[in-house]
Formats: C-alpha cells, structure tokens, sequence
C-alpha cells in the first residue's frame, strides 16, 4: 500500500524551496505570536487557549493541510507530470494512500509541532493546553490531509477551493454559525481535545463519538474516492 | 512478438468528435502516425496508452485491454509529448525513480542513460536541460524496463536537426529489435525517413494506410495548384496546356498572374521552365497555391 519512490518524490516536491517557505511562514508567525503575548500578558491559560484555538487551530492547521494536501498530487496533475506514476504498474491506490501519508507527515509536522511549542511558550502547558490543541491539530492533520488530497484529484482550482473551504467555513461559519461547526473537521478535533484540557478552556459543539465517526469516515471516504478518481484519471490531450 | 489492436475506437468530447471510429492494428517495427495538428493523434495516443477511456471500441494488447489495467505498463514504454517531468531532480534521480516504479534498481536506470547517451549530463538538474536532453531522459524512462511497445507523441517536436537524427536511429534501432515502436508527428518528411508503416488521421478519421511509397504517391499524385506570373503569361498558357501534365489554366486578371492546376507533379515542374525557355518567356513568380498540409491530408481524406 505505500511506495517509497512514490513518498520521495512527493517529499520532494513539497518541500521544494518555494513552498517550504509557505508552508513555515504561518508555524513562525504562529511562534512570534506566543513569545510576544506571553511577553506582554505573561503566562495564562484563558490566553493561550485564545491564541491555539483562534489562530493554529482555526487558521493555521486548515492552510497548511491545504497546501500539503493539495500540493501532494494537485501539481502533478497539473502540469502532466503524473503519467510518470500512472504508465507504471503501481496500484492507483497505492499511489494515493504513499501521497495522503505523506500529506498527513508534513501537515503534522509544520502544523501540531508548532502548536506545541507555541502552547508551552503562551503558558507552558497549564491545564493541558498546549497538548490537547497539539492532540487536536494531529487529529485534524490527517481529516484535512485527506479531504484536501480529494480535492487536489479532482479540481484544477484545489488550492483555491481548499482556501475558501480553511478560511470561509472552518475558519468563519466555523465559529459564527452553529449549524455549521457540525460539518467541521476544526470542531471534531476539539471534541477530541476538550477530553484532555482541564477545565472549559476547550469546548467542542460536537460529541467525541460523534466526532470521532465523522473523523474516521471522512478520512476514509476521501481517501477511496481518490484512488478511484485516479483509476480513471483523464490525461487531458494537446488538442 | 506484440500487436496492438485499435477496434472500431471512437471518443468524443461533449460534441466534438476527435477520434471517429478507427482500427488498425500496429505491429513490430516503427509505424509513424501522420496526420496534422489535431487531427487526433493525441487522443489516439492517450487511448493507445491507457490514459483515456475510448467512448467506443476497445484498444488491446496482444488480448489484454489497455484502459484500467496498470499491469498492462510492465509491457509499454511511453514518451508524452508533454514537456514537465519533475524538473527538480537530476536526470539520474528521474530514470532511477522511474526504474524503482517498475521494481528495477539504478542498475536498469544506468543501462537506460546509457542507450540515450545522457550520461554526461546526468547529475544536472533537469531544470537546466535543453528541449533535446529532456527528449532523451524521458525516452530513458520509457525504456528503463525494456518495453515490446514504445509509444511517442510528437517526440522530434523543438528538437535539432542532430538530435533528430539521433532519435531517429534510436528508434530505427528500436524497431529493428522487434520492438513495436509508434510515434505521432505532424511532418511528412519525418515519418518517411523512419517508420516501416504509416497511418494518417484526418479530422479524426483513419485516412490511409500502407507503407510510405503508396502514400507519397498518393501524396503527390494529386492535382496541384501553381500561381505563376510572367512576361507574356497568355502565351505561356497556351504551350502548358498543350502538355498532358497541365489540366487547367485560368488567367487570374485581378492578381494579374496564372492558376495553373497540374495532374502530374513531376512531369509539370520539369516542363514549366522548359517552355518558358523556349518560348522566351520570363518566370517571375513561381509559387504553389495549395502546399499547406492540410490540403494535402485533405486530399488524401477524399481519395
């Protein structure tokens, strides 16, 4: 199920410079943030689950999982490069479970590790702040790496819509409109992670069994209709 | 020995018809596919190589199907025409990833570099390669499993005249292997100097079929239209028509100039100058009304 020629080059393309600076630019604004807070306000829970929850949690996770997401296969796709993968005889779904892998990796990477920093820097780690917001961006990496990784397979435009998509409804409806926290991978991560902060610092709209279902299934779902997109991908002519 | 098999195949996009039922089976050898810009070679091609589903028909290999089979790849080597492949790697980095995909190591990678001759390069960037080295790696990565069928789509496009050559011989080479080599282009010459067979496409439809003898003569055999001035354009319409070659003349007042349509194309070029000199009539614009390829496939549609 996974390929490690098929990680490598995906890791490579990623992590290419220019979107390597993209992708640390929002984990260093994120850290500037919690060193200047803590320095202005000192250390408080109330703050520090602010920060976390309003910005990594709402902003930062859904953006970065966009732009891994997206850019694991969306790039590819694009420019044709793909038929290097698909004129070999590599299950589609092999293809897609390595790329979605390695999506969630570097999501986890650029978006929970500094979550974590950046909780233990606001309030070094009081009431479990710190580590349930980490908890919750882990969770949400994969949701978003997967749902973002659908999207990159079957829209030309992914970064666009993923964007509207982190910013609009996770980021804005998310937190405005209760209807909509429901469908939002943001509140089932901090159903996940109101189970390990103390207090009512943490508060989801969603149950954690129900969260965690809608976890699961998403990612799963997203993940299957990927690799049958890919199954019957058109390889679209010059003419 | 590998045969591809093109039965009755059909696609079309929304309205449009790109590929209208076509079959023909291609062999070992190299087969050029002709046909001017789309025609739907590329399409063709796509569906030749798994990469497009056919509206109608089926395109096999040696029985197998082709669409929504990747094992099918272990047996195809495959040149796209177009140009973007993973530009940050190096070209060995690309043909040993392409080799590792088909469960083959750098050894089968080095082998495949070196049948292209880009081992010299092969530590660059292929960000940095030129239009020809690119056409080179990704005929390495084509070949790096040793296919029966190499497909290429337009593979002499922006290359120079010593590269083409180069892959030309390649793929002569190629054919006289046993491979069963098919490559698209959209230039006459191209494909006579190389492949064994050829099929034209025109506007999607299969135009003709045969060796290259018979197309150019199909080629050439058809009327052709000349614009010709000079110093007494009457009498020299008089003396062309006299000839079996010229089958029609018509004194063009407003271009001040003849259109002659001529049945032989051999036999006209060579008697034009004749009776001008003879005559002692000045040719001052000799020019063909109808060269441009598409006439000339359209001709062929028709006959």
């Amino acid at each position: 199920m996974y390929d490690p020629t098929v990680a490598r080059l995906t890791y490579r393309a990623l992590l290419g410079r220019r979107r390597a600076l993209i992708l640390g630019a929002l984990p260093l604004l994120l850290l500037v943030i919690a060193v200047a807070v803590r320095a202005l306000t000192g250390a408080d829970d109330q703050t520090a689950a602010d920060v976390l929850g309003g910005f990594a949690l709402a902003t930062m996770v859904p953006i970065i999982g966009v732009i891994a997401g997206t850019g694991a296969i969306g790039p590819e796709i694009d420019d044709g490069s793909v038929v290097y993968l698909l004129s070999k005889p590599v299950k589609r779904p092999t293809i897609i479970f390595t790329k979605l892998t390695v999506a969630i990796a570097v999501t986890m990477v650029f978006s929970a590790l500094p979550t974590l920093l950046a909780g233990l820097i606001l309030n070094g780690n009081g009431q479990q702040v710190a580590v349930a917001y980490t908890v919750a961006a882990l969770v949400a990496s994969i949701a978003y790496a997967a749902l973002f990784l659908l999207l990159g397979t079957v829209s030309r435009h992914a970064v666009v819509f993923g964007l509207v998509y982190a910013l609009v409804w996770e980021a804005l409806f998310g937190t405005l409109v209760p209807g909509a926290r429901t469908l939002s991978v943001q509140q089932w991560s901090l159903a996940v992670a109101q189970d390990i902060a103390g207090g009512d610092l943490v508060t989801s709209d969603v149950g954690l069994t129900t969260a965690t279902v809608l976890l699961v299934l998403v990612t799963v779902l997203a993940t299957w209709y990927a690799g049958q997109k890919l199954r019957t991908l058109t390889l679209a002519g010059e003419e | 020995m590998t045969t591809l098999s093109i039965d009755h195949v059909s696609r079309w996009f929304g309205n449009v018809v790109a590929v209208n039922d076509i079959t023909m089976t291609i062999g070992p050898g190299v087969t050029g596919l002709l046909g001017p810009n789309g025609a739907g070679k590329s399409t063709l091609i796509n569906m030749m190589g798994g990469f497009l589903a056919p509206s109608t028909g089926t395109v096999t290999l040696d029985g197998q199907p082709v669409w929504r089979n990747e094992d099918i790849y272990r047996h195809i080597g495959i040149v796209p025409e177009r140009e973007a492949m993973y530009d940050f790697l190096t070209g060995k980095e690309f043909v040993v990833a392409n080799a590792e995909l088909h469960g083959l190591g750098a050894k089968a990678a080095q082998r495949a570099l070196a049948t292209v001759e880009m081992e010299y390069a092969q530590d660059r960037k292929i960000a940095t390669y030129s239009k020809g080295m690119r056409q080179r790696v990704k005929m390495a990565s084509a070949l790096v499993h040793d296919p029966s069928l190499l497909l290429l789509d337009e593979p002499f496009n922006g290359m120079d005249p010593r590269q083409r050559m180069q892959l030309m011989d390649l793929l002569r080479r190629m054919g006289d292997e046993g491979r069963t080599v098919l490559f698209s282009s959209h230039i006459l010459e191209e494909v006579e100097q190389l492949a064994w067979h050829i099929e034209v496409i025109v506007a999607g439809r299969h135009a003709a079929s045969g060796d290259f003898r018979r197309i150019r003569r199909l080629m050439t055999d058809r009327p052709h239209r000349y614009l010709v001035r000079s110093s007494d354009d009457r009498a020299l319409a008089a003396a062309l028509i006299a000839d079996p070659s010229t089958s029609g003349i018509e004194v063009d007042h407003a271009e001040g100039a003849l259109r002659v349509q001529a049945v032989d194309f051999a036999r006209f070029t060579a008697l034009l100058p004749k009776v001008a000199r003879d005559h002692g009539i000045r040719l001052l614009t000799v020019s063909p009304s109808d060269e441009s390829l598409e006439s000339v496939f359209s001709y062929l549609v028709a006959a």
